[in-house]
């Protein structure tokens, strides 16, 4: 069913990202920051496909604790991954807006720092599972659970803490030609999410299938 | 009458207050016309490198990331393929 659905997800992701810059283009510019301000529309996405990831991967990683489903434990080293690549893209636009927004390029404020440390925490995840050895997959899913339960902390700390970073508020109050774009984007972001999800996944079976296979012939 | 009088009062000194703010703002406005190398650093900056960049660096790691996920898949496939072709001659 997957592979069924892989053709027509990967169709309707590449319509999202094709016309994702027209609807960009038309939102109206904002008062103080003007065009650097459309960073947004990529940056935001970016972090919550993020967010979903770390929680796909801490949820999956349960799973592989206390159920031993192998197939958790590829669905959590795919999230995990994807974590990382999606943290990245937000870790690198997120600068290049505050440098013209902020005036520098980083603040050790509540909400950078946390979410610098999140994405570190699975880059700690992919080098466990790559260097640790035997056993380290039990180990590495013990790190997604801290991870993800730092999700919730990142998301609230810019309305708990006082931050140079926009609270939360932000987002229910655009105006519709702002909230469209943006709608769009995190969609078109959370299908590439899902179709890169489905790719990995896939390299991970077909691993474990070699490796099945390899230890067949040595048998 | 008097109040009458210190109402009309109130009221002309409360247009005239409005009138001399608007009048205000207006002047200091036309006397605002600052050249762009004598603003913040910050405010100097032009955006579109720094969203040209922001948008680049997004494609270019979604697809380096894509790419490389295809071309680990395409490694693996191969060498089961290989391996499949070699069991089945046995």
């Amino acid at each position: 069913m997957m592979q069924r659905m892989f053709p027509p997800l990967i169709v309707l992701a590449m319509i999202f990202f094709v016309c994702a810059p027209v609807f960009i283009a038309w939102a109206p510019y904002e008062s103080t920051m003007g065009l650097v301000q459309k960073i947004f529309y990529f940056h935001l996405p970016s972090w919550a496909a993020m967010f979903v990831a770390a929680i796909v991967c801490g949820i999956a990683s349960v799973v592989f604790l206390f159920k031993g489903r192998v197939i958790a434990d590829r669905i959590a080293v795919a999230s995990a991954e994807l974590a990382v690549v999606f943290g990245l893209i937000g870790l690198v636009s997120g600068p290049l807006w505050a440098r013209k927004a902020w005036g520098v390029w980083w603040q050790w404020d509540a909400r950078l720092t946390m979410a610098l440390v999140l994405w570190m925490i699975f880059v700690a995840y992919l080098l466990l599972r790559e260097y640790g050895g035997p056993g380290s997959e039990k180990l590495a899913a013990g790190v997604a659970l801290f991870g993800m339960a730092n999700v919730p902390f990142v998301y609230w700390s810019v309305n708990v803490w006082r931050t140079v970073h926009p609270t939360t508020n932000v987002v229910p109050t655009l105006v519709p030609g702002m909230r469209g774009a943006l709608w769009w984007s995190l969609i078109g972001f959370l299908l590439l999410y899902a179709l890169a999800m489905m790719a990995r996944v896939r390299l991970e079976e077909q691993r474990a299938t070699l490796e099945r296979v390899y230890r067949e012939l040595d048998d | 009458m008097l109040c009458l009088l210190l109402i009309l009062g109130i009221g002309v000194m409360e247009t005239s207050a409005e009138e001399f703010l608007v009048q205000s703002m207006q002047t200091s406005q036309q006397d605002e016309f600052v050249p762009i190398d004598e603003l913040e650093t910050e405010d100097q900056l032009p955006a579109a490198p720094l969203l040209i960049a922001a948008y680049g660096f997004a494609w270019i790691a979604m697809f380096v990331y894509l790419w490389s996920i295809w071309r680990r898949l395409a490694r693996v496939e191969r060498e089961l393929a290989s391996l499949a072709s070699r069991t089945t001659e046995r």
